[in-house]
């Protein structure tokens, strides 16, 4: 069945097929429409789970840690500051190795306010263990939600995932989404069977203090699961690219790239983007392609050392870290260090959800392609900008 | 009910590390005993977590989830959904928190959780400090007392957070202490009758903390009563009822002793005395004492709370 | 239950902060012939230490008492004495 919907609708409708038992949100712009939702899915029946409306994002993540140590699946959502206030019990949700699905809207931080796009806000959280997704379409949305539980919940993986989608450009705009039935959606997700759980039948004691001699062999064990992710990810697409029919690109979507010179690599709706960017550019003879992130983390890669030979690549970001540069840059050259040589050159844009266009894009390879670009670039600030 | 009638088993093992003496581990011996093994207990950073001892061993017989700091009443929230959803709806889920993660840095998760009518039982054993972390004041020191973030004595008076309980208008709330151990053990067990949101505070004389010798921790508890420092009583259905020897100073049928009695014995006040008496302090602590306890008699008698 | 997954999960047993009868300075001492078994000493122990047996008399648990004392000081008899550990008795 097709629907056309909003991302937030899109996420809610996922999140409610995946039948979660418990879901614990905090509305914060522009996820509201996901609290909303759910919370009606919740009174009405469509969705058989408790719903607690919790007091503040870092009260959602810590409902959702309680209800998941009793066994059974959860949901939350949030954006921006909620993911910002949430961001201890992050690092417990992951240390716990808990299966938690949780969709962030990618929203910018303040001060000054602002609601608009950006990928910041999740980027700052790359260090807490969680699984990240980066979507570029509803469709996407869709499908990475539900895929993201299967990844979540297999006993080789065992981490929390965040599936990251832009605010208002894709969380508030409509795009047909193919659903399907209940039915073949829950042969896709059978129920959730937690590998521990607290029951007053075998009394545990969790997350008591522990001597400094265990403490890393707890980290390493999350570190070998992401491992692990990175060729589980394509393998749950791949079964549900033949179930359903949809398939997003795996753990990096290469369009164009067989004989590339120049490589768009950037995430999230900038992905969309970007590959009409590579259309102009082929037609103008530029031998362009995009290499579209889906998986943040783990990062992949592997896929980007194969990818680089041969090819000068050109990163759009769209969060920053500042004192070392963008999100998506300083992952690539870190993870291509003593793998390749490939150039690598970073436009910093759309921060603050300014608009980005494919034109845009366009004239950041040509500028690259023309010797012009510096290393690093930071694209659009009060007017500047251009090839 | 007298001691001996108290249940034999015990849900707490030896060798947990708590200090000596310590007033919380007693408590909490006492508490599981009412609660029984069809329980959870969910315990923010707070000096209990340590009692209970370091992975990969613990010392409690009950399931005990440990939590980060603010968060306890929120984990309670989860898991008593999740026990919903699997059938367990009868198994207790009881909060046990210092005052830290109670009365300031917990104040925002307890009062959601009560406000949506979880069905737990909340207890603070509260010693009126940080006490994990160091002796560092919290909104729960009394005026006056010496804590490491208080040198010259606290110039603010204690939160009175069992009476933001009872604005939220909860079904039922107490206080305890646990040199009367069949009083605690009965709120615990009133507590376990009643569907919704309970809170037990505990008043936790700590021998570190407050600087009194450790064999003294349950006479210290028997003055805070007797002085009308701290007073048992409970609140359900919107009235309260005082207990023990706090209903006879309610009553005014036995006068309190002075309360210098009890400052005197413990080193937090020390400095109230020495080298010479703080006769503005002690005056101001008299009569704080006096205004609460007028207050709590036109509460009664007005049958408000 | 099995652990296939590294996260903090411990299980109760006794002595979980190791043997703290060690912390002692001073160790409680029993006089039986003084004991009313009132049990005061047993509800106020905070270590599960002082155990009751099914004639409410008592014992006390060395291994790990910390000896705060509590015991003696409750006791209405004067049952219970702390004696300094280490100088011999």
């Amino acid at each position: 069945m097709i629907i056309i919907d909003t991302g937030d609708r899109i996420a809610a409708k996922a999140a409610q097929m995946a039948r979660p038992e418990f879901i614990a949100a905090y509305p914060i712009t522009p996820q509201t429409v996901i609290v909303e939702k759910t919370a009606e899915y919740a009174e009405t029946g469509e969705l058989d789970a408790e719903y607690v409306r919790v007091e503040s994002e870092h009260s959602a993540m810590t409902a959702v840690i309680g209800a998941a140590i009793t066994g059974i699946r959860t949901f939350t959502a949030t954006s921006s500051h909620g993911l910002a206030l949430m961001h201890e019990m992050l690092h417990w949700a992951a240390l716990s190795r808990l299966p938690i699905v949780m969709v962030n809207v990618n929203r910018t931080l303040g001060p000054g306010w602002n609601i608009w796009a950006d990928q910041t806000d999740a980027l700052a959280q790359r260090d807490t263990g969680w699984v990240q997704f980066y979507c570029s379409s509803c469709q996407e949305i869709f499908d990475a939600i539900l895929q993201a539980y299967r990844l979540a919940e297999m006993e080789d993986v065992q981490l929390p995932v965040m599936v990251n989608y832009d605010a208002f450009v894709l969380s508030h705009t409509s795009m047909p989404v193919e659903v399907p039935d209940q039915a073949e959606i829950d042969k896709f997700l059978p129920p959730y069977r937690a590998l521990w759980q607290i029951d007053p039948d075998d009394p545990i004691t969790y997350a008591n203090m522990v001597p400094q001699a265990h403490y890393g062999g707890i980290r390493k064990d999350m570190q070998d699961a992401h491992e692990r992710v990175k060729d589980l990810v394509p393998r749950i697409a791949n079964d549900w690219e033949q179930r359903f029919g949809t398939n997003h690109g795996g753990l990096v979507d290469q369009i164009q790239c067989e004989d590339a010179e120049y490589v768009l690599v950037t995430m999230g709706a900038f992905g969309a983007e970007a590959k009409v960017a590579v259309e102009q550019l082929r037609d103008e003879g530029v031998k362009a392609g995009l290499a579209r992130i889906r998986l943040f983390r783990p990062f992949p890669s592997e896929v980007f050392w194969e990818l680089s030979r041969g090819r000068t690549f050109v990163v759009v970001d769209r969060g920053v870290s500042v004192g070392a540069g963008g999100g998506i840059y300083t992952e690539l050259k870190s993870a291509l260090y003593g793998h390749s040589t490939a150039p690598v050159h970073s436009f910093i844009a759309g921060l603050g959800g300014k608009d980005v266009t494919y034109g845009e894009m366009a004239d950041m390879v040509k500028r690259v392609a023309a010797g012009k670009a510096g290393e690093v670039e930071w694209w659009g600030l009060d007017g500047q900008g251009g090839a | 009910m007298a001691v001996k009638s108290l249940p034999k088993e015990e849900l707490m093992r030896p060798g947990g590390g708590g200090c000596p003496g310590c007033p919380s581990s007693l408590a909490l011996r006492i508490a599981l005993k009412a609660l029984g093994k069809n329980s959870v207990v969910v315990m923010p950073a707070c000096c209990a977590v340590v009692c209970v001892g370091p992975y990969p061993k613990s010392s409690i017989d009950v399931p005990v989830v440990s939590m980060a700091f603010e968060a306890s009443a929120a984990a309670a929230s989860g898991i008593v959904s999740g026990f919903k959803r699997k059938g367990k709806e009868d198994t207790n889920v009881v909060v046990w928190a210092g005052d830290g993660g109670t009365y300031d840095i917990g104040l925002q998760a307890l009062s959601g959780a009560v406000e949506r009518g979880t069905d737990f039982i909340y207890i603070c054993y509260n010693n009126e400090m940080y006490s994990n972390t160091g002796i560092q004041r919290s909104g729960a020191t009394p005026f006056g007392a010496w804590t490491t973030t208080t040198w010259t004595g606290k110039e603010e008076r204690k939160k009175d957070l069992p009476a933001i309980m009872r604005a939220h208008g909860l079904p039922y709330m107490a206080t305890a202490i646990p040199c009367y151990q069949e009083d605690l053990f009965r709120k615990v067990q009133k507590a376990m009758s009643i569907r919704g949101p309970k809170y037990i505070e505990i008043l936790a004389p700590c021998p570190p903390g407050w600087r009194f010798p450790m064999e003294k921790m349950l006479e210290i508890g028997r003055l805070a009563v007797d002085t009308g420092a701290f007073a048992l009583y409970e609140y359900e259905n919107g009235q309260l009822t005082f207990n023990l020897k706090s209903k006879s100073i309610l009553e005014q049928k036995v006068e309190p002793k002075p309360i210098e009695e009890y400052l005197q014995l413990q080193g937090r006040f020390a400095h109230l005395f020495k080298p010479q008496r703080n006769e503005e302090a002690l005056s101001r602590i008299r009569a704080e004492l006096d205004e609460n306890w007028d207050r709590m008699r036109k509460q009664v008698e007005c049958g408000v709370a | 239950m099995s652990q296939k997954v590294k996260t903090t999960i411990s299980y109760p047993v006794d002595g979980a902060m190791g043997q703290t009868g060690v912390w002692r300075d001073f160790r409680p001492v029993l006089d039986s012939s003084k004991c009313v078994k009132c049990l005061k000493c047993w509800i106020a122990c905070p270590d599960a230490c002082i155990k009751r047996a099914e004639d409410d008399s008592i014992s006390i648990d060395y291994v790990y008492c910390k000896g705060c004392g509590i015991c003696a000081n409750e006791c209405p008899t004067k049952a219970i004495t702390m004696k300094r550990e280490g100088l011999g008795e």
